[in-house]
């Protein structure tokens, strides 16, 4: 291929253009061994030189636009999925945001070598100002890689919240007729609202008379916490249990009273094995040493 | 991650419930790095957590700053939660125990004002407010066991 450098009225951005056109079979064979391609496409060669060409053909089609420092190019919308893919791969084994970026940066040296090849005087201006154009390309390519990685992590997040909610408020049959529920973290409203849910499912499955909230894992009860907890036990009642709040640690009792809340409406108990025994107690169950027969109460 | 005991000023956004659990947080690693004790800090992010909620609920979102403060005799925390919101138009009601506009039980501002040692709100009708709380580290004499 010959650029035409004496060509004023070819801008630098179709010389890169046509250059990627031309050089495609290249670069992707340069490109395909990088980190970046190795890494994700492990098994087969081939399949990793496909992508890269693929990303090649998407830079020539932003380069003919002319907007090479735009990141919403529709040059770019073929390779986002592949793109979004690969990053997944990446950080799936273990490499950051800011890793991965360095990877895509690691593509620059192999296209401007070859394109540096293409002029007969390298250093003369219009090769300078085509390498700056590839150079402001892959930049943005960086930028549009980045992209796809940080919403795929929105994602992931967003994900695991959704999991969170359920996998935190399990409600566990203590004996016949008693469920407990160990609440652990922040109880916002979303959560407390899968909690009643769940509890109040349990309380109609299993016949429970007797519900236990244990809030040893709860770090903050504020006005809204309580609210949601007398809500629940209130909501239990109407289905016939009766619901004891244990776990509230001094702290947490203090603070309680101070703000003004008035748990005197709840059945409260220092901890989840009182709790248990307030509720075997009331079901006229004995739990006593098999030998000593000494009650634990 | 800061040192503890080495507690600089930050701006949290307020604009989400995760934003609330983050301002719980930050305001209990300061607490603890400036040596409140276990009760005291407990008190501390309950009233940040009731102050936060206000200024996002209320004052449709804004942010805190958080001061670490220092008056050569004991050490203690401000915190300011400022919103551009609709501001309360009648204080003295607001600040009444079980009054709410909402579906609250009416004890956020009331009962944080018990839990810190200073309080004052400067708000005004449709311009925002600002709730201020400053608590100070507990100097409890050394030697009074049993108390
Ligand atoms: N930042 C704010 N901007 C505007 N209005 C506010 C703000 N903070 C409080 N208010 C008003 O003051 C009232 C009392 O607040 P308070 O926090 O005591 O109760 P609440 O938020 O309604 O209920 P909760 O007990 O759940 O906090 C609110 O209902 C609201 O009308
Ligand atoms: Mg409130």
């Amino acid at each position: 291929m010959t650029v035409p450098e004496q060509d004023a009225a070819v801008s630098a951005p179709q010389v890169v253009s046509s250059f990627l056109e031309q050089r495609k079979e290249q670069i992707a064979q340069r490109w395909a061994d990088t980190p970046l391609f190795r890494s994700v496409f492990t098994v087969s060669r081939d399949e990793a030189v496909e992508a890269c060409k693929a990303v090649v053909e998407a830079l020539s089609e932003v380069a003919v636009s002319g907007r090479l420092e735009d990141v919403g190019s529709p040059g770019f919308a073929p390779v986002r999925d592949q793109l979004g893919r690969m990053t997944q791969t990446r950080a799936r084994t273990g490499s950051t945001a800011s890793q991965i970026a360095d990877e895509v940066a690691g593509l620059r040296v192999p296209v401007v070598d070859l394109l540096r090849e293409e002029f007969t005087d390298p250093t003369a201006p219009p090769a300078q100002e085509a390498v700056l154009a590839l150079t402001m390309l892959l930049g943005t390519l960086r930028l549009v890689v980045m992209e796809t990685a940080l919403d795929a992590n929105a994602e992931l997040i967003e994900r695991q919240r959704q999991q969170l909610l359920e996998v935190a408020t399990p409600v566990i049959k203590l004996w016949e007729g008693t469920v407990a529920v160990p609440l652990i973290g922040t109880l916002d409203s979303a959560r407390s609202q899968v909690v009643m849910e769940s509890l109040l499912e349990a309380i109609v499955d299993q016949r429970a008379r007797y519900a236990i909230l244990d809030i040893t894992g709860v770090p903050t009860v504020d006005s809204l916490v309580a609210q949601h907890l007398m809500k629940t036990v209130a909501a239990a009642r109407l289905m016939g249990a009766e619901c004891i709040v244990s776990g509230i640690r001094p702290a947490i009792a203090q603070t309680i009273v101070q703000l003004g809340i008035d748990l005197g409406s709840v059945l409260t108990r220092s901890s989840l094995s009182d709790a248990l025994a307030y509720a075997l107690g009331k079901q006229g169950i004995e739990v006593s040493r098999a030998h000593a027969n000494e009650s634990i109460r | 991650m800061q040192p503890s005991g080495q507690v600089s000023a930050t701006s949290l956004p307020i604009g989400s419930d995760a934003d609330l659990a983050w301002v719980r947080q930050h305001v209990r690693q300061c607490a603890a790095g400036l040596g409140f004790g276990l009760v005291q800090q407990t008190k501390l992010v309950t009233a940040a957590s009731e102050l936060a909620r206000n200024t996002l609920v209320h004052g449709g979102g804004g942010r805190v700053e958080i001061t670490p403060l220092d008056n050569g005799r004991s050490r203690g925390l401000r915190m300011s939660f400022i919103d551009e919101g609709p501001g309360i138009r009648d204080l003295e009601l607001a600040m009444t125990d079980g009054y709410t506009s909402g579906g609250g039980l009416g004890l956020g501002l009331s009962g944080a004002k018990r839990l810190v040692h200073e309080f004052s709100v400067d708000t005004e009708p449709g311009r925002g407010t600002t709730v201020t709380a400053v608590a100070w580290v507990a100097q409890v004499p050394a030697s009074r066991p049993g108390v």
